[in-house]
């Protein structure tokens, strides 16, 4: 009989169905996984030691960088644990804004995942349809900030500024006519709201395209159903969150469970899976795209009656207008302050958490009461999800990996940190 | 949830949580509406088993564990006190513990290092954070990946970042550093620029070590200001707690 061994497979870190820099080290028996051992940090950017070294507002901009797929939503995170700090509530209208923000940023996620997704194991084209309808959310995240990823919007107090009354538009060139711009231009002629809800019209039927391709779809089915089943009890044990949770049949979204900005007023359901496997997280996180898709519209409507401030009026925490720094010595001195110093938050620590996109996004934040935070830890939901990806493989074929990384829909900016 | 309901289940919480830990809890903080229960690192696991299976607590989920450095609490780099003569020279300091300003009890009494844990309870829908101080020298405590399967990676981590020992842990290797990293980064001693960077040899062919060629610059100095007068104007008393 031939001398039979075990094989040793390293898989990554330059491996595109990797997501990134995940080196995995499988130790195999012929083609099935005895043991998978995960490599990370290959993104470690120290993040956190980052941010004590500088003042709070400094640190929002890495934020967008953990997870830089759902930026805003990790804004959302640390922002709101300053604010808890500062004991402080942002006006009515920045919550609605950065509730509907956050649910674009869901939407964004979401599509990036399944295309991703689908194109690691065999659906080449979701990948164009997902990056189709992701085109059009960049441009409200431009629109509202001046960036496509990177916003920097959120900030302890509100946001940055209100909604534009005018959308980014295409211009005319060499590669493109009159008629052509016209026509990619009709639905950038009203606010950043007319154009979301253009885009809420448009989007039911895409997410329904999707599904025609892959919901019945016999590949698809072959390659996520019975694939890394999580009990309900693992589940929790593991520290899953989010989707990942949601999955196993765990009715828990810290958007209706521990609501936070005006969650509380939105009216949407939280889908749940049976089963706990990759198609099961499939199915929830398409019924999301839907869901978010309602909050969105709600969040317009609301945005469109109710004006109003999207930041607080207190100029020891926050920059005042440019136009007072015009003409008044106190507005200058506060400026002056609060960009060469920061403010000094009171000591104390809190934890505040968000429902990101990939599940419980937190943020741990000391303060010994100076202008840089104490001690931040982040609390990647990523993190948790891609530690189990030993017990979700093991068994299981080579092929099968791939679609557990995809269904634990990692990102190695935030487990990395 | 109204702010009422909020408060009566956070008191009920606490009361329970008294109630549970009896002689292992140190301090029971509430801060913001989130309760920190301080506890004797030498019942560590003894504490996490009663608050995940006693009825009324149930906290079936870790969120998240960290380690904590408190070595340089309340430390600040540029004196306010004498701003007008001696404050704009940027005075950034260069020794952690001349800095401590009178009166501050920090944390780090307790010991230098504590271990953080977020839990939640997702049938009772409560969070708590629990909190363990460790000693500056050869700080160690019992794993909790026995308890909770979660605290795998996240000891890990604080293992690699801070130099925090976990006993029985199945798996302690460094997880987020470089393969052959020396130090534990997230220490307040360690220099923000580290010690080692690397670059390509053309001589050697190879990529190399050597010790760091840049300065760490202070671009904002650290400060620690008093008068948090904002603070006091609206809700009538200070709400700062130096005990963190």
């Amino acid at each position: 009989m031939a001398d039979i061994r075990n094989l040793t497979l390293n898989f990554g870190p330059q491996h595109p169905a990797a997501h990134g820099v995940l080196r995995l080290v499988l130790e195999m028996d012929g083609e099935v996984i005895e043991r998978a051992d995960p490599h990370i940090g290959l993104l470690h950017r120290g993040t956190e030691k980052l941010a004590e070294s500088k003042p709070f507002n400094q640190s929002i901009g890495y934020m967008d960088r953990l997870d830089y797929v759902s930026m805003m939503c990790n804004e959302h995170g640390y922002v709101l644990a300053i604010e808890k700090l500062l004991d402080i509530t942002p006006p009515i209208r920045a919550q609605y804004i950065r509730v509907m923000f956050d649910e674009v940023t869901r939407i964004l996620n979401h599509l990036m995942w399944l295309g991703a997704h689908g194109l690691d194991i065999g659906a080449m084209t979701m990948f164009l349809y997902c990056f189709r309808e992701r085109e059009d959310l960049m441009d409200c995240y431009e629109a509202v900030s001046g960036t496509r990823m990177h916003a920097t919007y959120y900030r302890p107090g509100g946001v940055y500024r209100d909604l534009p009354e005018t959308m980014p538009k295409y211009e005319k060139s060499a590669l493109r006519s009159a008629a052509e711009v016209a026509r990619l231009n009709a639905n950038r002629e009203g606010s950043l709201l007319d154009f979301l809800q253009d885009f809420t019209e448009r989007f039911p039927a895409c997410v329904d395209e999707y599904e025609t391709l892959l919901t019945d779809n016999r590949i698809w089915k072959q390659r996520t159903v019975g694939i890394g089943v999580v009990s309900p009890d693992r589940a929790l044990q593991l520290g899953f969150t989010g989707p990942m949770l949601r999955g196993s049949g765990i009715a828990w979204d810290l958007r209706k469970k521990q609501p936070y900005e005006v969650y509380a007023q939105m009216d949407f359901d939280i889908p749940v899976g049976v089963t706990g496997d990759c198609y099961d997280r499939y199915l929830v996180r398409v019924e999301e795209m839907r869901q978010s898709n309602r909050i969105i519209r709600q969040c317009i409507d609301w945005l469109r009656m109710n004006p109003g401030p999207v930041m607080l009026e207190d100029n020891k925490l926050m920059a005042p207008r440019r136009e007072s720094m015009k003409g008044d010595m106190e507005a200058l001195i506060h400026h002056f302050k609060l960009f060469t110093e920061g403010y000094c938050v009171p000591p104390g620590e809190v934890y505040a958490a968000v429902e990101h996109p990939k599940g419980e996004f937190g943020v741990y934040l000391i303060s010994d009461g100076a202008n840089k935070p104490y001690r931040l830890k982040v609390r990647a939901p990523g993190f948790a999800h891609l530690a189990s990806i030993d017990e979700m493989v093991r068994g299981h074929m080579l092929a099968d990996v791939v679609a557990v990384i995809g269904t634990q829909d990692i990102v190695f900016g935030e487990i990395d940190r | 949830m109204t702010d009422s309901t909020q408060n009566s289940a956070l008191s009920l919480l606490a009361e329970r949580v008294q109630e549970a830990l009896g002689e292992h809890l140190l301090e029971l903080i509430e801060h913001r509406g989130q309760l920190t229960a301080i506890v004797a690192a030498a019942a560590w696991v003894d504490v996490a088993r009663r608050l995940r299976d006693l009825p009324g607590l149930r906290f079936e989920q870790m969120i998240d564990l960290c380690g904590v450095d408190y070595a340089a609490w309340g430390v600040d780099e540029w004196t306010t006190a004498r701003a007008s003569n001696a404050g704009f020279s940027r005075a950034v300091r260069e020794d952690l513990q001349d800095g401590v300003r009178p009166g501050v009890v920090s944390p780090a009494e307790r010991g230098r290092f504590a271990v953080v844990a977020q839990l939640l309870s997702v049938q009772n829908n409560q969070r708590l954070r629990i909190r363990a101080h460790l000693p500056e020298d050869f700080p160690t405590i019992a794993t909790l990946a026995g308890v909770w399967a979660a605290a795998d990676w996240f000891e890990r981590e604080a293992f690699d970042l801070f130099g925090i020992l976990f006993d029985g842990h199945p798996d302690l290797r460094r997880i987020l550093t470089d393969y052959g990293f020396v130090g534990h980064p997230f220490r307040k001693d360690f220099p923000l620029e580290g010690h080692v960077e690397v670059r390509y040899d053309p001589e050697q062919g190879r990529v190399v070590y050597q010790p760091v060629t840049i300065d760490n610059r202070v671009l904002v100095p650290r400060v620690i200001r008093e008068d948090n007068r904002w603070l006091i104007d609206r809700t009538g008393a200070s709400k700062g707690n130096r005990n963190g």
